[in-house]
């Protein structure tokens, strides 16, 4: 499924609740379906920073596309991310890159989060991309210098 | 007697006098638990600071007009103001600031300069807010001086046969909180000076969270220096208290310097003001000190004593509910304990129980409140604090409550 549509289809969940105590419960719901971080990685270098919980994040490179895998000590967060990664894991770095993450808005998030919550969010999301530029300049500098060998 | 007084305050009409408590937050009634972060305003401190800008407003001291004179009178007044509240003996002894933080990086700077120097000590508390560890630290680091830190119990009480043990003759000065913001406890702070005192050693006094919960007199405490916010004792923003007695105003220099605290100026040599304009550099902010006083004057009339009766019952009712609240865990213990309960839910995190709570209308803090050294001495992250006010109610108590039973049923 492209990124437009598992952003409509989020969106669509969250358009069955009424009130965002019901929509809380959607993401501790999802808090469950998180692909949970290796405990090796729960370490300061993978912490996020800006956070007032705490996230681990990691991402992997299979056959082109990132996996990112996560963690938070908190529920309503890991339910968070959890959506972020069903947008954002396995996909190449470009179309990470490139597009963009409009359901947020269209879910209400950032107005139900407070101002350093928010941030948190704008953390969480800025270290996926940078993973994903990561994942590209290695791909690119690889290419290059087989191309020269 | 404590009956008839309990019938003297007159909540209703307290509650009347808050505009903003009459709102509604996600629909719902305004439900405020965050007073140790700030307090609202009555409508007197409102109003007065209203008619500043309507009708009296002009730079004070500088102007030989009409408006300027008024003013001027107006903010000598609030300083008398402040010194009664306090009991200072003198008005020149209150130092307006914009808040406890500047009070305290004044005295940080000011004494420090003048009295601190390498391999001296500073004595501050296991409970102290960030405010009134890192100006000392900084200092520390400008002289090569060493921080010392009394520490505390699991009650979240200072260990005072250790603090006696600590000061010795490079101890310059000691700086503690009167009320711990994120816990709660009241310090013994008139034993803590005296203790000070026998060795010669002054004292400074973080008043943030006291001056609002109960009268604070300096003179009995035999505080060196006392400082406070106007904020969280329903005054305005950008407004604060240092006092000083006036023997260490005199000999400390000034901490900023600008207009008004000057005596003569030539390009080769600045003598400065009097107290307190010594210490008061630039156009204070004589609206927020004016304002101040009005939330005094409304503190006064209403009673300290009986706010105090008023939040004590507050804390013993909340404490009660929350005993019997499975998986709540209250930290601070301490025998004097004003407004504050800071607790954690078994397995919840602070964060998540905020969010949920928040969407009951109910303002709550949560994280470390500025106070990391007290949470890493209970092992903790972080809290859920509730911290009371004059207009709090037994009601809001229990919707705290209700939202706690909410979060437990969604997280637990």
């Amino acid at each position: 499924m492209d990124m437009e549509k598992v952003q409509e289809e989020i969106v669509e969940e969250f358009g069955l609740f009424d009130d965002w105590m019901d929509k809380y419960n959607h993401l501790i719901e999802l808090s469950r379906s998180l692909p949970v971080i290796d405990e090796k990685y729960k370490k300061p270098e993978f912490l996020i920073e800006g956070c007032q919980s705490r996230v681990w994040l990691n991402a992997a490179m299979e056959d082109g596309r990132v996996v990112y895998t996560a963690d938070s000590d908190a529920v309503i967060t890991k339910g968070i991310i959890a959506l972020l990664i069903r947008v954002l894991s396995g996909r190449t770095p470009d179309e990470i890159l490139e597009n963009d993450l409009w359901f947020i808005d269209r879910i209400g998030l950032k107005e139900n989060l407070s101002p350093t919550r928010s941030n948190g969010l704008i953390s969480m999301i800025k270290q996926m991309k940078l993973y994903a530029l990561a994942y590209k300049a290695k791909n690119q500098k690889t290419g290059r210098n087989g191309e020269s060998g | 007697m404590l009956k008839t007084d309990k019938l003297e305050y007159n909540i209703e009409k307290i509650r009347g006098d808050f505009p903003i408590l009459h709102r509604q937050v996600h629909n719902k009634p305004f439900v405020y638990f965050d007073n140790a972060a700030t307090t609202h305003k009555p409508l007197e401190v409102i109003e007065r600071m209203d008619r500043v800008y309507r009708e009296t407003n002009s730079n004070i001291h500088r102007g030989v007009h009409y408006l300027s004179d008024v003013t001027t009178r107006e903010f000598e007044s609030a300083r008398e103001t402040v010194r009664g509240f306090i009991n200072a003996r003198n008005d020149h002894e209150i130092i307006f600031t914009s808040g406890t933080t500047a009070g305290i990086n004044l005295a940080a700077f000011s004494f420090g300069e003048r009295y601190v120097g390498e391999n001296d000590e500073i004595v501050v508390s296991a409970l102290e807010h960030h405010a009134n560890i890192v100006p000392w630290q900084m200092l520390c680091e400008r002289k090569r001086a060493k921080l010392r830190v009394i520490p505390m119990d699991d009650h979240g009480e200072l260990d005072i046969e250790e603090y006696k043990e600590m000061l010795n003759d490079r101890t310059r000065l000691v700086a503690v909180t009167h009320v711990a913001n994120s816990i709660g406890t009241v310090n013994p702070v008139k034993k803590i000076t005296g203790i000070a005192h026998e060795h010669g050693i002054p004292v400074l006094i973080d008043g943030a969270q006291a001056v609002q919960h109960g009268s604070v007199d300096v003179q009995d405490l035999d505080a060196d220096m006392y400082v406070f916010s106007g904020h969280k004792m329903y005054g305005p923003t950008g407004i604060g208290v240092f006092y000083g007695k006036e023997n260490i105003l005199e000999e400390i220099p000034p901490y900023q310097t600008g207009g008004e605290m000057v005596d003569q100026v030539t390009f080769e040599k600045t003598t400065f003001n009097q107290l307190p304009l010594k210490f008061e550099a630039g156009t204070p902010n004589y609206t927020g000190a004016i304002g101040l006083a009005a939330a005094i004057d409304y503190l006064v009339e209403t009673g300290l004593d009986k706010i105090a009766a008023h939040e004590k019952d507050l804390l013993d009712y909340a404490a009660g509910r929350f005993a019997q609240i499975d998986g709540l865990k209250v930290f601070g213990a301490a025998r004097e304990k004003i407004s504050v309960i800071s607790f954690v839910l078994e397995d919840i995190h602070p964060y998540d129980a905020g969010m949920v709570i928040d969407k009951f209308g109910i303002a709550v803090r949560t994280g470390t409140h500025c106070a990391q050294p007290v949470m890493d001495r209970f092992g903790i992250r972080g809290t859920i604090r509730a911290s009371m006010a004059m207009y709090n109610t037994r009601e809001e108590v229990d919707r705290l409550c209700e939202a706690i039973g909410k979060v437990k049923e969604m997280f637990g």
